[in-house]
Formats: C-alpha cells, structure tokens, sequence
C-alpha cells in the first residue's frame, strides 16, 4: 500500500498525491468538486485546492487549530478586544447538554468568529440537534475487508484529528487465517501491501454503546449520549481527567496530549459542535459517527471511502435501512458483548 | 467575635512558631522549598506543552500522578485510624500519636488534591467540577464521590484538631462532647475515602485487573500497614528533635496496629497470586506482565519484586515480639514496608491495569523527569504542609504557644 517506509497510520499525504486519490476514498477532482457543495459559501473565494494545500503540510502549523494563546498577543485594536471578549465568554460558557438553542447559537458564532479573527477564513459549524425516530446504528463486514485504511484516512481528513500525534479514531486489526479473533496476535501497525496472504482485518472505533461505561463515569457530564444514539464529548467542557478512557474497554477514545495541529489548508471547515470543530489541548475527542455529515442524511466519511463495502451505517429505527436488512439477515456478533456495555456496533461474515 | 480573635491571634503566634527554630530546621524547610520551586518550574512546562510533557500515553493514560494520589488516599485515611482509640477509648498512649496522625492526614490530602490536579488535562477549567455553577455527575461518576469524601475529610481533619488546638491554646480542656461526634464521623469517613477510592478503578469492567472485589478490602489492609508505618517513622523522628515525648509504649501500640494489618494485607496478596495463576484466565495477563513480564516487556519486574520482598520480610519480622520491640529495627522495617506499600498500591496497581491495552497492545509507561519533578515537588509540599503542621501543634501541646489574655 505505501511505497515509501511510512507507518500506515501516518497521514501520508505525499501518498495522496502519487495515487491521486484522497483520503475520502474518491480521487481527487470529485473531492475537490465536493467540498463546495459542503462547505460555506466563502469557502469557494478562498483560491485554495486541496492538492495544492498538500504541498504546504508545514506551512499553516503556526496558525493550528486551537491555539488559544493567540489572544494573548500584544497586538492592540478593536480585533484583539473582540478576540479576548470571545475568549472570556468561552471560558465561562455552560455545558453545551444543558445549552439553551439561543446559547448554542451564540457559542457557535462565537466560535466561528474566532476562528475567522484568527485565520481570516470562514467556518460553517452547525448545532444541530438529533431527528426524531432516528438511531444510528453501524455494521462492518469481516469477509469484505481488505485492510486498505482507506476509511483511517478519510476519518483524519474529515474529523481535523491532529497531525502531529498522527492521532486516528479508527484501528484495523490484521489476522491471520485459522487463529480466529485473536487481537493479543493481531497486528494494528502494518505496513506493507494488503491483503496480505493468509490474513483477514477487521476495524475496530468507538461503538456507541448504548449502555456507555464512558459516560457515567465522567466528572463533569462533559460526554453523553445523543438522542439519536451518537456518544460525543463536549470539548470545551472536558477537565481531562481522562477517567472515561479508563473505562473504554474498546479503545474508543483519545487524548489530545499536546496543542492539536491541523494545517489551515486542511481543516475541513463544514463542522458540528459535538463532531469536528478544532480540539483544544488537553481535552478528549473520539468517533462521533461524523454528526455534522451524518445529521445532514450522508453516511460517515469511513463508510464513504471504504472501497470495498465492509462498512455500512443507517438508522435503526428504519425497518427499510441497509442496518436492519444487515441485522435481520446475518449472523451478527459484537465484541466483549460479556461487558453489558450493548454497542450499536454488529460484525458479520458473508 | 471573641473565637476570631483568638484564632488570629494563634496564626500570628503559629506563623513566629514555625519561622524560627534550629539550624537542622532552617535547612530542611529551605530543602523543601527548593524542591517544591522546582517542581513547579516543571510544572509550568507541562502546562505549556501539556500533558504530552509527562510519559503518559493512549496506552497507559494514568501513571505516576494517579499511582501517588491512590497510596496517599490511604495515608490519610490510615492516619486518623488512631484517632478513635486515643479520644474515644480514652487509651491514654495514642494522645500524642493523634495529633501528629490528623497533621499526616492534612497533609497527606493536600497532596492527593495536588496529585489529581497535576493530572488534569485541563486544570484551568475545573470549575466545572464545582456544584451548581459546574455540572457535578453526582452520584453517577465514582470520582465526584471522591471529590466528595476528600474534601469533606478534610474539612473534617482541619476543624477537629484546629478546636482541640484553639482550647489548649487559650489553656482550656476541649469539650468531648463537641469532638468526638467528629471523631467518629471522621473514622467512618477514612473507611469510606478508602473504599470510594478503591471503587474508582474496581468499577471498571474495562478493566480486568481492577475490576476485582479484593480491591477495596485490600486498600484499607496495606493502607492500615503503610499510613501507621509512616507515624512510627515521624514519631521517631519527632522524638529525637523536639522536646515532645513520645513514650515507647505508644509507638510499640502502633506497631501492633502495622503488624496486624501487614499479616492481612500479605494473605490478601496470596490470595490474590493464587486466582490469577493457578488458573489463569484471560483477565489474568496483566498480573503476568507485572509479575512476569510479556513479550520481553519487563519494566515493572525490578519494582514490583522489591516490594513483594520487602513486604514479605518486613511483615515476617515484625510478627516476631522480640523483633518489633527492638526500635531501632522496627524503624527500618517501618520504612521497608512503607516503600513495599508505596510501590505495590501506586504504579503496581495503576499501571498493569492499562497492560496489556482493550485489544491486547502492550505498550509500557516510563515516567518523563518533567513528570518525576513535579511529583517529587508535590511530595515537598506535603512534608512542608505537615512540618508546620506538626511543629504548631506541638508547641501548642507543650504549652510553649499560649494566648495572651491582655491582647483584647
């Protein structure tokens, strides 16, 4: 898969641009032609284009995302008044679950306008909420996956996960044919062309348990889940105590150890609250099913850019949905099923 | 009104106190002080850098901060087990230990509360922690109970020898029947602290290797050996530098309390050993690696090894009389069994729980210096908390700090 002697979850954008295909899974021409369909309407004045942007990896880490100390700055003006006003409601904002929608709105515009004050681009974030008789559900073929990690790095690119810790929410397992499921023998750090022989995957993220031992545990109510089944994480809320990692028995999360840093040319600007607006150090993050594309009736950006079909997402409520057909039809399994935890998460073979 | 008063008036006697005294003194607060800039010097580039300064990792996402918060929760809870003999079956030679164990308990939370709060990703906002203006995951969260039981023990621990202080200061006999309601309060209370503290990781079905019903019971028995080991070594201390008498009695009393608890805490760890290794399971692979090793990952081996011996040879010495009268080798192995006890409920119980990861990585944890620094700094600040603590109370016991009635 890599030519180069990269690890395979470094986020190889070099990759990209000698298979011409992106992390999305598409080549691309089609992502670029994407993006402006997603995005704010002044997304399409910014003269920048994703392959270009490539080339600048380094360019843009000053500016990284997050980077609160920016306020701090010497500079004087009416700007630099705005930005430490902003900060200062930030700080003492609310949790985000018990948000009036006016004080969404607002520590949404907030946000966005920080974000425009310090890089001078435009973000669209959303606040939307769960829909009715909606419940996310998502099922991974074992016989079908090949291993490609094409859904890895379609995630990073999606959800701004920082590029220096080469941070994923997504892991595929490497195992060899005949030992069963056996992770303790799995390998998650291969590097070398897949399929290989002998040897199935299987991907393992956060599964959205509908019995969540990640979110009683937590200090502060700071994680919860949606009413549409999505666990998520109010950022700003987050101490970092990092007690719910602790209590993950998948794997689930991750810890922002260090400022996160995305380039400005690669943050992906068509964001959610709860989904993957720009972290800060310090708090946790983790798969959120994609809400800001999910909310908005697509799938996620892993189950898109899968390019063999492992990976299917629907609503479980909806008794016509590929999830229910799955479910309904296949011998279906779920990992450490003995801990009660109930993921919404089901494994199947052909 | 009149209380203010005196209580100023002992800050301002308890501040000249604890600014003058011998050379050995000057140079020991000076030492800590030293110790505890430094550890803040690193403290401030963890907050720069964050927590990316410390060894922690994804794998293993508690390490040093939390392994010295778990042992010192049982220092503290430990030391106010005196308490309840001395004032309540009026057994006259725990007396001076008392006050000496809730100035240990003081000391020993504020250093818990150091420990968690170094360990926080986000320090600045743990405001939202606080009820009412935060949101406080109460009772849900196991670590709001903590929050909890540490914050009311030590209000507990401050206002019950403060009381007895301001009577004695002033020349009073302290009211038994205004403290020894606390008193008891604060004994239940160092049960709970303990067990609420055990319930944080034994809660955890993540967790196999926490995820254990010996581990509460098995908190308070090596805490009941740890905490009264560290009295005897103070008192000793103490003895030899103030004119505070200590009598021998009292600290072969608390002996009795360090052998007895030991003797529990080694049939538990048998206990333990046996389940995970006459039939291991599948959960019993992080006990391997802390014992054993896997893959050739070894790093807790020497550790944990030195505190198993250590342990096995204090608790065997000190069950013989003849052995635990003599002071001079109780002392030393008060200290090997603190050490055993230190390592054996801080990183040999944190650690291991993340090893091997939920599918099965094993990813070993070393402590960066920057980590060590500010734990080293931490435990300064709680030896600094406690002199003061300790050199007050005693002068007020001695009669040395007495309010002078002309000032009003």
């Amino acid at each position: 898969m890599s030519e180069d002697n990269k690890k395979w979850y470094s986020l190889n954008l070099g990759r990209s641009k000698k298979t011409e295909s992106c992390g999305c899974g598409k080549t691309s021409e089609s992502c670029e032609s994407e993006k402006p369909k997603d995005g704010y309407d002044q997304i399409m004045d910014v003269p920048m284009s994703r392959r270009s942007a490539f080339k600048k990896i380094t360019a843009g880490l000053a500016i990284g995302a997050g980077a609160v100390s920016t306020a701090c700055s010497v500079v004087s003006g009416d700007e630099s008044k705005e930005k430490s006003a902003i900060e200062w409601e930030e700080y003492f904002k609310g949790n985000y679950k018990l948000m009036t929608n006016e004080e969404k709105d607002k520590t949404v515009d907030r946000l966005t306008r920080s974000y425009e004050l310090r890089t001078g681009k435009n973000l669209n974030m959303s606040s939307k909420d769960a829909e009715e008789d909606v419940l996310f559900g998502y099922a991974f073929n074992i016989s079908k996956c090949q291993g490609y990690m094409d859904c890895v790095n379609a995630c990073v690119e999606e959800n701004n996960q920082d590029r220096s810790s080469e941070m994923q929410y997504i892991r595929i397992h490497e195992m060899e044919d005949g030992k069963g499921f056996n992770f303790e023998e799995s390998d998650d750090n291969y590097y070398h062309e897949v399929p290989a022989e002998g040897h199935f995957y299987m991907g393992t993220q956060c599964f959205h348990c509908d019995n969540p031992p990640c979110v009683e545990v937590c200090p502060v109510e700071a994680t919860w889940m949606e009413k549409d089944g999505i666990v998520v994480i109010d950022y700003d809320w987050c101490v970092g105590c990092r007690y719910c990692m602790a209590a993950c028995p998948y794997d689930g999360r991750r810890f922002n150890w260090k400022t996160p840093e995305v380039p400005e040319e690669e943050v992906n600007k068509n964001q959610h609250y709860l989904g993957n607006r720009l972290r800060k150090k310090g708090v946790m993050e983790k798969c959120t099913f994609c809400v800001q594309r999910t909310r908005e009736g697509k799938n996620p950006a892993c189950v898109e850019a899968c390019p063999t079909g492992s990976r299917t997402f629907g609503n479980l409520l909806d008794p016509d949905s590929n999830i229910r057909w799955i479910l309904d039809n296949k011998k279906v399994f779920r990992l450490k099923e003995d801990l009660g935890t109930e993921p919404k998460f089901w494994y199947y073979m052909d | 009104m009149k209380t203010l008063k005196v209580f100023s008036s002992l800050v301002k006697d308890a501040f000249l106190e604890v600014t003058h005294g011998s050379k050995v003194y000057h140079i020991w607060m000076a030492v800590l002080s030293f110790i505890m800039l430094f550890g803040m010097y690193n403290y401030s580039i963890q907050l720069e850098e964050g927590l990316s300064a410390t060894g922690m990792t994804d794998r293993v996402s508690w390490g040093l901060y939390i392994s010295n918060f778990t042992f010192l929760v049982g220092v503290a809870a430990a030391a106010v087990m005196l308490v309840l003999p001395a004032y309540v079956l009026k057994n006259i030679d725990f007396k001076q230990a008392v006050l000496i164990g809730e100035g240990l308990a003081v000391a020993a939370l504020f250093m818990c509360l150091a420990f968690v709060i170094a360990d926080m990703g986000g320090p600045a906002r743990l405001w939202h922690m606080i009820p009412v203006i935060g949101v406080f995951n109460f009772p849900n969260s196991m670590l709001t109970w903590d929050v909890l039981v540490l914050n009311g023990y030590l209000f507990i621990n401050i206002t019950i020898p403060l009381y007895i202080l301001i009577k004695r200061y002033q020349g009073k006999v302290p009211n038994p029947k205004v403290y020894i309601p606390g008193v008891f309060l604060s004994v239940f209370w160092a049960v709970g602290i303990h067990m609420v503290t055990a319930f944080l990781y034994q809660g955890l079905q993540a967790r196999p290797f926490w995820n254990n019903a010996l581990l509460g019971p098995r908190f308070l028995a090596s805490a009941f050996a740890a905490g009264p080991a560290l009295i005897i070594i103070v008192l000793a201390i103490i003895r030899k530098f103030t004119s505070f008498q200590v009598p021998d009695k009292t600290i072969k009393k608390i002996s009795m309390i360090v052998t007895v608890a030991a003797q529990i805490n080694l049939i538990m760890l048998i206990s333990e050993l046996f389940k995970e290794f006459y039939a291991p399971t599948h959960h019993s692979i992080s006990a391997v690696y802390l014992f054993f090793g896997l893959d050739g990952k070894t790093a807790l081996l020497p550790w944990i090894w030195t505190s198993i011996s250590l342990n096995v040879v204090a608790t065997v010495a000190l069950t013989f009389h003849k052995v635990r009268s003599n002071l001079k080798i109780l002392y030393v192995l008060c200290g090997m069994l603190f050490v055993a006890i230190w390592i054996e409920k801080g990183f040999g119980l944190i650690v291991p729980g993340f090893i091997p990861g939920p599918w099965g990585k094993i990813a070993e944890y070393t402590p960066s210096l920057v980590e060590i620094s500010v734990t080293l700094g931490i435990w300064a600040m709680g030896a600094f908390i406690f002199t003061v603590l300790a050199k007050t109370g005693i002068a007020v016991e001695l009669g040395q700090l007495v309010y002078k009635k002309q000032k009003e």
